[in-house]
């Protein structure tokens, strides 16, 4: 079946001065926020939560659960910290929507500001994305004259500002206490938890952390309600809810963001929205949802011949023709992470590409947890060995145990975002790491390899 | 010599005070104003941002020290900044990098001897379905090609405002709409 093309998310992409208040409201928006303000708070987040609405940052947390984690301290404030830090390599969709459409986003944040009882929003954007955050900020200003923020939201007695924030160049910070470190102006060192942030956050009040395109969903949530939102997807049954924005990068004929209901196969993504593998080429392998989830190839099999399985409906089938969920996506051992497909073709080396990987995560780890700071980078110097060829056997045991004693001994999820594709690499990919003892590996293409 | 703001940065700084709810929190953003200013962050403009916020200079030091975008030495009129992660790299970011160290005669890391460019090796700048990229002081250079690279270059090198700095500030914008 052909891909849906919901254009829902994506609905104001492509209109001349998409990002201005202008074009949102000749499109209709805002009216989920004057319906919004009809309902009671405890209603909007029964509406997230019968959306399905799954996180879009990376760990697939349904956010409508989050939301009810929310403990109100008295004599605090709520906050919410919107993360927009977007930086795992890969992805890039928190951006298109921050750049063509940030009235969607600002909506977004109101409406969740209405529902936790939050009169202050921190939306913290990385400091690179100097577009994105004019944008952003332009929006607000503009929300603020025509108030939708400001003491009353359109003329209800509920007082709201959204302070957009610049972070300055680091991938932790996109872990949501590392965030709120960054916030409150320390070192973006990730916290240990619990307390998690919806007890104690941002400047020790209560905070809820959401990513960016998920609070840019809830105002389609709340307009269609929840649950005709969540049979959008295809795994509606599965609790994973509506359409969400996947990007493809790599080896394809067309790179790009593109919505899409959830649940859509990487085959899908890669054939039908990114056009195939460049030059009419084989597919080698596919990381599914940013750097830190493990590799897939589409000779793997499911293997769930129990009935009782839950994945057993694809028993047989190529891990290519999963759809892509949250638990789908676990259940082959990898992630869905953040939907951000990276695609390479048979002319890449694995070892190359592992290279590649751990050099970003040796440069990006805070340094806080000694497994984590010593094992990327060691992890790092180890491929450099294997793609230059003075790698020994000796190498690929240490390789090994170096990314196995990393997994589940750091504070925050960076050390195992390392050590999981290396990991996945070594299992898919021992081969080319055993061929390339001895061997130079060859080195990358150009732009028209 | 002390550092201080100058009043139109000042103002910036003075604008979004109120916004957080302790000072420290305007770590980062008073850092960014600053390194506007002066091009990049020394002893002076640590001590500065320590007294003006109430904190320590270890504080600050210690900010300064773990981000990227804080420069700690003087780098060029233009900076540079090529993605080297994977999805651009799958895309050609070996030759574009390549290109950049012939064309200006450094290295990544080092700053032309005229003091106009400086080129930096940047990790993911979320630019993935679009590489190989640079991100040329504030903008995005996207779906680049060594001939797209030269105009671009040879673009910055004649041009002669100081509105756009390879010492960019993302934080002016937040209080100064329109300015730039």
């Amino acid at each position: 079946m052909p891909v849906e093309n919901p254009r829902i998310l994506t609905k104001n992409y492509g209109t001349p001065q998409s990002w201005t208040l202008d074009a949102y409201e000749r499109s209709g928006g805002y009216s989920a926020l004057r319906k919004a303000l009809q309902m009671e708070p405890a209603k909007l987040v029964e509406e997230v939560k019968a959306a399905n609405l799954r996180g879009r940052g990376g760990a697939g947390f349904p956010a409508g659960m989050k939301w009810g984690f929310l403990k109100p301290v008295p004599g605090k404030p709520n906050y919410i910290a919107v993360n927009a830090d977007e930086g795992e390599p890969g992805t890039c969709k928190d951006r298109t929507l921050m750049e063509l459409d940030p009235h969607r986003c600002v909506e977004g944040f109101i409406i969740a500001a209405l529902a936790l009882d939050v009169h202050s929003v921190y939306c913290y954007i990385r400091g690179e994305l100097v577009l994105a955050i004019r944008r952003m900020e332009e929006a607000v200003r503009e929300a603020r004259r025509k108030g939708y923020l400001g003491d009353k939201v359109l003329g209800k007695d509920f007082k709201l500002d959204i302070v957009i924030h610049a972070g300055a160049g680091a991938y932790i910070c996109g872990e949501e206490t590392s965030l709120l470190n960054s916030l409150e102006g320390l070192r973006g060192e990730p916290r240990l938890k619990p307390p998690f942030p919806a007890v104690v956050g941002a400047f020790g009040a209560p905070t809820i952390v959401n990513n960016l395109e998920t609070l840019a969903t809830v105002p389609t949530i709340i307009e269609m309600g929840g649950d005709n939102f969540s049979k959008l997807s295809r795994l509606h049954d599965m609790k994973d809810g509506g359409v969400r924005l996947y990007g493809v990068s790599g080896h394809v004929n067309k790179p790009g963001v593109y919505e899409a209901p959830v649940g859509i196969t990487l085959r899908e993504l890669i054939e039908d929205l990114g056009g195939g593998v460049r030059k009419g080429r084989k597919l080698k392998a596919v990381i599914p949802g940013g750097s830190s989830t493990p590799v897939l190839r589409e000779q793997d099999l499911v293997n769930a011949p129990d009935p009782k399985h839950p994945m057993h409906r694809w028993h047989g089938k190529s891990h290519l023709d999963v759809p892509m969920g949250v638990d789908t996506m676990r259940g082959l051992g990898t992630m869905l992470g953040t939907c951000c497909a990276i695609v390479m073709d048979d002319t890449t080396s694995m070892v190359r590409a592992a290279e590649n990987l751990m050099l970003f995560y040796a440069h990006e780890s805070c340094g806080q947890c000694t497994p984590c700071r010593e094992g990327c980078a060691w992890m790092a110097r180890l491929c450099t060995k294997f793609a230059n060829g003075t790698a020994t056997r000796q190498d690929l045991d240490t390789l090994l145990d170096v990314a196995n004693n990393i997994m589940g001994n750091t504070i925050c999820a960076l050390g195992d975002g390392a050590a999981m594709p290396m990991l996945g690499i070594l299992k898919l990919f021992r081969h080319e790491f055993e061929a390339a003892i001895g061997h130079e590996q060859p080195s990358w293409g150009g732009v028209n390899a | 010599m002390a550092f201080e703001l100058t009043p139109d940065r000042k103002a910036i700084l003075d604008e979004l005070l109120p916004r957080y709810p302790t000072k420290q929190a305007l770590t980062i953003p008073l850092l960014h104003i600053c390194q506007e200013q002066n091009g990049h962050i020394n002893e002076d403009v640590i001590a500065f941002v320590a007294k003006t916020l109430g904190i320590s200079t270890a504080d600050v030091q210690g900010v300064v020290t773990f981000y990227t975008l804080f420069m700690q030495k003087k780098v060029g009129r233009n900076v540079i900044w090529v993605c080297r992660t994977l999805s651009c790299e799958l895309a050609g970011a070996r030759e574009i990098t390549h290109c950049l160290e012939k064309k200006l005669g450094v290295h990544c890391g080092e700053t032309t001897t005229d003091g106009e460019f400086t080129l930096l090796k940047a990790e993911c700048l979320a630019a993935c379905a679009s590489g190989p990229m640079i991100q040329l002081n504030d903008r995005y250079y996207e779906n680049l090609t060594p001939e797209k690279l030269d105009e671009i270059i040879d673009e910055a090198r004649k041009r002669r405002d100081d509105k756009v700095k390879g010492a960019f500030s993302p934080v002016g914008i937040l209080a100064n709409p329109g300015s730039k």
